[in-house]
This record gives structure tokens, C-alpha cells and sequence, in this order.
């Protein structure tokens, strides 16, 4: 049975897309044969930041509907060959996720795929429910101010009584927080929430932090999902944060503001 | 608040104004059979919540025909269910002509609210309801209190209709708590939380820090904005004196 991960955040262009690939990427360099799902019905993005979107034949909603087999829509990543993307369809309608639909494809996944990473459309609307339904464990990917503060707090209750898990009264979905553009200068000068008071107000473990960086505009133009970026920080930080998935302990870092002298940078190896 | 005579003349009663917490009935369409099978699977599902409970038919949504709309039928089948229909809420000018026939109250619906009679109650935000079910649900006799562990987010609500209301977490903004007794809240209250809902004006809010959206004892509330001179963001309690909030720290208490 695979392990099925929701990457979502209730507000938009806090990083799920970036944080779905970079994880789903780690996983499968990891040798675990991963799928990465988007079901963001209509504004398809995973595969320009996979780099796959000329290769984008058939999607989920074709597989729902019955119009080609799952091996027809799965496209296998060129850089990590246990990772597979199920693109989203850009032109239909977030409704043609069913219920039904959506389970009979994850199940079929299941049989095959040791993790099935879902991509969470923004909102708490059909498609943002359907990715989390049937979720084991949920990375709540959160930016330090305060209205994504709110609205991860908003689909951390929702996870707790609208998921698969809840409704059949189960083990409830496992929970993380992902803090993205984390800048710790900013936080210095009291223009961002801190780790410490996000993680007050959400009471959840943290997963990571991923320092704001160009890096992550960069390797998203390019199609590179940051964790194979493997020399900058914003890549170590999400590398971390797979490790911590799958039950490592690894010490957070980057969660300061790194100015410092050459000699002290090259001997904490950052 | 109150209409207190201010004559010393003694009087057989006096008129006040009273807020109370009611159930509402949202009616869509009306079937004399399926609304009673309806009505005792609801009522199944918190039996000791709707026993004489009273109760408001809200024609706001009704899409069902006038001439269906049989108001006697809906009465005997709540009374038989042990519930009270005293009013209806909106309704077009028919449909609450027949309600009138039925000897019920009229109540502006809520769009069209009429400002006298407007109470300081505040209407309580549609939110989806409760997530956690009491640990011992469906097992006799209702527990006193409700117990929650979880955090209650934003936009989840958590109703205690009967008792005490417990919660060992923090209850975060946009977040919704109520009880028809004391509120306790181990964990920063953020949200709203509402004591007393059926008019107990001895209920009290107890929390370990406060910095809530708003608190309201028997129907009797304060905003954040008011809140903010006393206790704020420390341990307190909230209580009602002479129709007065008043908030207290819990190491003076």
C-alpha cells in the first residue's frame, strides 16, 4: 500500500507546487518509486516545473473518465527514473475530479507506487478536498505573514474532519508544517513571523524551512525541481525535509541570517 | 439592556429583554412523511439536545410550493417529537400569513432585520459544524462535559448543548466554541467562544490566554477591541455581573 502525501496550503503561491516536486523528487532519488498527482483541474503547472510538459499526452481527469489507461497518462521522469507525474487536464473543470474517480485512480496507484504525492489546487474548494481527501499525512506548506498563517490553520481543521481518514473515524492525517520563503533578515527586523511563532499558533511538527532564495525562481523557469539543486540551501533545506518524512532526525538549518565571515561559512559547511 | 420601571410602583411583572440561543430549522421543501423521518433521525442523533427544545422554522431557503407549506402539520410532528415551534424566521408575505394562522411568531429574517428588534446576540456565523464527536457518543447517558484535545481551527465550530465544554488546546481565530455552560480552554483562546448559549447568566469563560475574537456570556458579549485593556494575553476568567462582562486574572481570582 502506498503512502499518500497532500501538499496543500489553503492560500495561494505559497510554494506547493515547488514544495510537490522537490519532495516527490527526493522520494524517488530515495529509490522509492513515487508518483506526484496535480489536481489543479485548469491551471496546470507541475509539469512546466517537472519539465514534462511537452510530453503531457493524456491527464487524471482522462483516466477518470476512461479515456486512456493510467500507463497511457503517466509520464516517467527523465532525471529520476522511479518518479512518474499524472499531469492535470488544463481544460476541463475541477468537478470532473469525482469522488469515485479519484479513488479508483489512487487505488490503482496504490497497488504499484510506494508514495502517491498530491498536489493541492489553492482554495478550500472541490479540487483542494479531493487532494486531501484521501490523504495519510498532509505537508502544510505555510509563508511566514499571517493571512497563510490562517488559512493553513483553516485546512489543518479541515484535514481533522472532512479527509477519508476522519470520516471513517481513523488514525487522524498525519501532520507537517513546510515553512517556505523564510527570510531570517526580514524576520530580524520584525517584517515576517518567526519560526517559533508560526509553529505557536499552528501546534504542529515542523517539517522544514526553506529559505527565500532565487535559486527556487530559477530552477522553477527551468523546469528543475530545487531539491536537485543540490549546492544551494533552498535544495539541502527540502533534501532535509524528505529525510525528516520518512522519520530521520536532521537539526534545522538556515533558520538564521547568514552574513557571516568566509572562514565561519566554510566551516559550517554552508 | 432592561426596561426597569424606574416608578416605585410595584408591579405584577416587568418586560426585559432576553437573548436566547435557538435551534433553527431550514426548510427547503416540505413533505409531511420524509420531514418526520428526517426530524427522528436527527433527533437520534442527540437525543437529550432537541427534548423540549424550542425551535424556529426558517423559510429563507424554502423552495418548496406555498400551498404545501402546511404549518399544523409541521407543528404536531415537532410535538410529537417533543420539540416546540414558536416562530417562523423570513418567508414571503404569504408564507407568513399562513405561519400567522398557525399562531406562530414572525421573526425578520436575517436580511431583513429589523434594528429594534435586533438583540446584542450575535448571529452566529455559518461555519461547517463540529469535527470531533464526544469520545462517548452514542453510549447512554450524555457525558457533563464535552472534552476536546484537538486544536480547533479556524472555520471549525465545537457545540457543547448540554454542559461544560473542555478543551486542552488552543482555540485559533475564525475558530467558533459554544456551550450551554462554562467554557474552558487550556491553550490560548483566539477565536470566539460563547457560555451560556440558553440564557445561564452564572456560565463563566475560563482560558489560559486571552486573546479571543470575542466572549459572550447568556448573550452578552465584548469584541476583541474591548477586550484588550484587561487581561489580555494572560490567564483569566469572564463573567457576568449585573449585565456587566468582567474579566479577571486567574492568579487573583
Amino acid at each position: 500500500m502506498a503512502r499518500i502525501i497532500v501538499v496543500t496550503s489553503g492560500k495561494g503561491g505559497v510554494g506547493k507546487t515547488t514544495t510537490s516536486a522537490s519532495i516527490s523528487t527526493g522520494l524517488a532519488k530515495r529509490g522509492h518509486k513515487t508518483v506526484v498527482i496535480d489536481f489543479d483541474v485548469g491551471l496546470r503547472n507541475l509539469d512546466l516545473i517537472m519539465n514534462c510538459e511537452r510530453r503531457v499526452v493524456y491527464d487524471f481527469v482522462n483516466v477518470i473518465q476512461g479515456e486512456a489507461s493510467l500507463n497511457q497518462a503517466l509520464i516517467r521522469d527523465k532525471r529520476v527514473n522511479t518518479l512518474y507525474i499524472l499531469p492535470a487536464s488544463q481544460t476541463r473543470e475541477k468537478e470532473a475530479l469525482t469522488k469515485e474517480g479519484v479513488e479508483k485512480v489512487i487505488n490503482e496507484l496504490s497497488e504499484t507506487f510506494d508514495y502517491i504525492v498530491c498536489d493541492s489546487p489553492a482554495g478550500i474548494e472541490h479540487g483542494a478536498m479531493m487532494a486531501l481527501y484521501y490523504a495519510d499525512e498532509a505537508v502544510v506548506v505555510t509563508n511566514p505573514e499571517v493571512s497563510s498563517v490562517r488559512d493553513s490553520d483553516r485546512i489543518l481543521g479541515i484535514l481533522q474532519s472532512k479527509s477519508r481518514r476522519a470520516e471513517m473515524s481513523q488514525d487522524p492525517v498525519k501532520e507537517h508544517l513546510l515553512l517556505t520563503r523564510y527570510n531570517p533578515a526580514r524576520v530580524e527586523r520584525g517584517e515576517m513571523l518567526s519560526v517559533a511563532d508560526v509553529e505557536e499558533i499552528l501546534a504542529i511538527p515542523l517539517l522544514g524551512v526553506i529559505p527565500e532564495s532565487q535559486i527556487v525562481l530559477n530552477a522553477s523557469n527551468q523546469g528543475v525541481p530545487v531539491i536537485l539543486e543540490e549546492d544551494s540551501d533552498a535544495g539541502q533545506a527540502y533534501e532535509d525535509a524528505v529525510a525528516r518524512l520518512l522519520g530521520e532526525e536532521r537539526e534545522h538549518r538556515f533558520m538564521t541570517s547568514q552574513k557571516k565571515g568566509f572562514f565561519s561559512r566554510m566551516f559550517k559547511g554552508g | 439592556m432592561s426596561d426597569t420601571a424606574t416608578s416605585g410602583v410595584k408591579q405584577g411583572f416587568q418586560l426585559k429583554s432576553a437573548s436566547v440561543s435557538m435551534t433553527a430549522l431550514e426548510l427547503y421543501y416540505f413533505d409531511d412523511g420524509e420531514f418526520e423521518e428526517v426530524l427522528r433521525d436527527k433527533i437520534s442523533q442527540a437525543p437529550g439536545f432537541f427534548k423540549d427544545t424550542p425551535l424556529i422554522i426558517s423559510l429563507e431557503k424554502y423552495q418548496g410550493l406555498d400551498s404545501e407549506l402546511d404549518f399544523f402539520k409541521i407543528i404536531g410532528t415537532c410535538r410529537r417529537n417533543h420539540i416546540h415551534v414558536i416562530g417562523v424566521r423570513g418567508g414571503n408575505e404569504d408564507q407568513r400569513r399562513l405561519a400567522r394562522g398557525a399562531a406562530l411568531a414572525l421573526l425578520p429574517g436575517s436580511g431583513q432585520r429589523d434594528r429594534t428588534h435586533e438583540t446584542d446576540q450575535p448571529a452566529a456565523p455559518e461555519a461547517e459544524t463540529a469535527v470531533a464527536q464526544p469520545p462517548s457518543a452514542g453510549a447512554g447517558d450524555p457525558p457533563p462535559a464535552r472534552i476536546i484535545s484537538q486544536p480547533v481551527r479556524s472555520g471549525q465550530q465545537i457545540h457543547a448543548p448540554d454542559g461544560d465544554l473542555v478543551i486542552l488546546a488552543p482555540v485559533q481565530a475564525g475558530a467558533e466554541v459554544l456551550a450551554a455552560g462554562n467554557i474552558h480552554v487550556y491553550g490560548p483562546l483566539r477565536g470566539r467562544a460563547l457560555a451560556g448559549i440558553h440564557g445561564a447568566e452564572s456560565a463563566r469563560i475560563f482560558c489560559q490566554s486571552l486573546e479571543a475574537e470575542l466572549v459572550s456570556i447568556a448573550g452578552h458579549y465584548k469584541i476583541s477591541e474591548d477586550l484588550q485593556e484587561n487581561g489580555w494575553k494572560s490567564a483569566v476568567q469572564i463573567q457576568l455581573r449585573d449585565d456587566l462582562l468582567v474579566v479577571t486574572p486567574l492568579d487573583k481570582a
